[in-house]
């Protein structure tokens, strides 16, 4: 029984600490982005509210809570409001395994990268489940939209993270970074680049992020699966989309950048997995103020004719040389 | 060969725009800010000088509360949102005595010149609230008298108050150019005076 506890009680920390963590990174994100998308179109973005505009999101998630949660007629109850909750819960676990530091992680995983990719897919049931349940021609064409998108770009993020995996032997996250340790040349981006390549891109398409933003496409389908939801059952996907992208952004940067190493031997710490996990978000937030949104014929044909062919040859190429 | 340049190289090489795209939106990122904020800064004047406001007045350059105005009414008929009301001056009133007086003089055969109405207007309404700023009152006016103001920090709470006098306007305009010019033209009236 005292060890029940003993093993209980930091699981309930990492599991509020990873609460905590997902909410801070919502509010600095939506933050970030509103203001580098403002820079990048050289106006100054949110800067009413606070120094430089800082409390603006901390604002807006208040509004968000202040307004009424509305459910729309004949619409399935049930799932309606599972789909939020649903798209969120996952997220939190999908924290634990991942290794911010040389102590800092929430629980070491045998099988991380398997929980990881196991439970991210729960989003895409989160998604069909909002689009069917509100009874929304968008919500049901962005439903599907956002099912065939994200179950195509598994495979391809799948075969890349296979291929680590062969090379290290192991599904651990913490193995995998301790495998990096030493000097920036052992990273994994150089002995698998084509692999970071398509890891990079099935990203975008696996978060729904533009250019790949095709489940929520503004112009066409309003707001896609959410166009129904107010208040917080918008706000919970809103946040879990965010969730997403830095549990994404975290894996890449364990998987090919090395984890909480720095690129000199010596100096390892959390602020590494920070520094790179933020990079990387940077990355997609630039990518999502530059690029335009493709076609949906041109989402698939990217995935089904490029990456999974791509990340195939990667696999196999990985696999022969490991067997060599 | 033309099939595998057209399906697999070229769009390798295509991605090159890819990076193409995000150095062009680096760089604007780096770049200063080119909007304004309103209440802690305003538009500098070369900015204003280009800014089309609503439609104004010009006077006189010899008397700037004066309009240059003609009332022949070009701009109303040319407005094609209807916002421009102009009111001509009637011709000063006229005695009996002296209409009298014409007509005898006309019967003897003499040249008569009854007084003319001012050419100034009595009346230039302007309902910002029709108008689409389309600037084909100023491209007809003959006289020139009509510009673009550059009132651009100008709200109005009402639609009353979107009904613009613009002679009221000109007068406004001409004392507080007036009040704030220490009156480069008083001086030598006066030098002239005592000389």
């Amino acid at each position: 029984m005292n060890e029940f506890i003993q093993n209980l009680i930091p699981l309930v920390v990492a599991v509020v600490g990873s609460m905590a963590w997902l909410a801070v990174n919502a509010l600095v994100l939506v933050y970030c982005e509103r203001k580098f998308a403002g820079h990048i179109q050289r106006r100054p973005g949110p800067f009413e509210v606070g120094p430089h505009g800082v409390l603006q999101t901390l604002i807006d998630g208040l509004k968000l809570m202040g307004k009424q949660l509305l459910t729309p007629d004949n619409a399935d109850r049930f799932l309606y409001w599972l789909a939020p909750i649903l798209s969120m819960i996952p997220v939190l676990l999908l924290f634990m395994p991942i290794p911010y530091g040389p102590v800092l992680t929430g629980m070491e995983v045998d099988l991380g990268l398997l929980l990881i990719l196991a439970f991210s897919s729960f989003n895409g049931l989160a998604l069909i489940l909002a689009g069917w349940g509100s009874n929304n021609k968008w919500g049901i064409l962005g439903a599907a939209r956002a099912v065939a998108q994200t179950v195509a770009y598994e495979i391809p993020l799948l075969l890349t993270v296979l291929a680590i995996a062969f090379m290290t032997g192991t599904l651990n996250l913490t193995e995998i970074t301790a495998q990096q340790a030493g000097h920036i040349g052992n990273w994994f981006i150089w002995k698998q680049p084509l692999a970071f390549i398509i890891f990079i891109v099935a990203m975008f398409g696996e978060t729904n992020r533009a250019p790949f933003d095709l489940a929520e496409a503004e112009s066409e389908l309003t707001a896609g699966f959410h166009t129904e939801y107010s208040s917080m059952g918008f706000g919970l996907f809103f946040m879990a989309e965010y969730g997403y992208m830095v549990v994404i952004c975290s894996i890449c940067s364990v998987l090919f950048l090395g984890g909480f190493h720095g690129p000199i031997p010596g100096i390892e710490g959390w602020w590494w997995m920070l520094i790179k996990t933020y990079a990387l978000l940077f990355l997609m937030i630039w990518a999502r103020w530059t690029f335009p949104r493709v076609r949906f014929d041109q989402l698939l044909n990217i995935n089904w004719k490029w990456l999974l062919p791509l990340a195939t040859f990667n696999l196999l190429a990985t696999a022969l040389i490991m067997k060599l | 060969m033309n099939a595998l340049r057209k399906h697999v190289i070229q769009p390798i090489l295509d991605c090159w725009s890819l990076l193409v795209g995000l150095k062009i939106t680096g760089k604007y990122f780096c770049k200063p800010l080119i909007t304004v904020h309103y209440p802690r800064q305003v538009i500098d004047s070369e900015n204003l000088s280009t800014y089309g406001g609503h439609v104004e007045l010009v006077g006189m350059p010899k008397d700037p509360a004066m309009p240059k105005c003609i009332s022949c009414m070009m701009c109303v008929t040319n407005c094609p949102s209807n916002c421009l009301k102009v009111v001509k001056s009637k011709p000063p009133a006229t005695t009996p005595e002296q209409e009298q007086a014409w007509k005898e003089a006309e019967e003897r055969g003499e040249k008569v010149v009854r007084p003319k109405a001012p050419k100034q207007p009595t009346k230039f309404m302007y309902d910002y609230t029709l108008c689409s700023l389309c600037g084909t009152c100023i491209d007809n006016c003959p006289v020139n008298t009509l510009r673009f103001s550059s009132n651009i920090y100008w709200v109005a709470t009402s639609r009353k108050e979107m009904h613009i006098d613009l002679l009221a306007r000109l007068r406004e305009q001409a004392a507080e150019v007036s009040a704030s010019a220490p009156k480069p033209e008083a001086r030598p009236a006066a030098a002239q005076k005592e000389a």
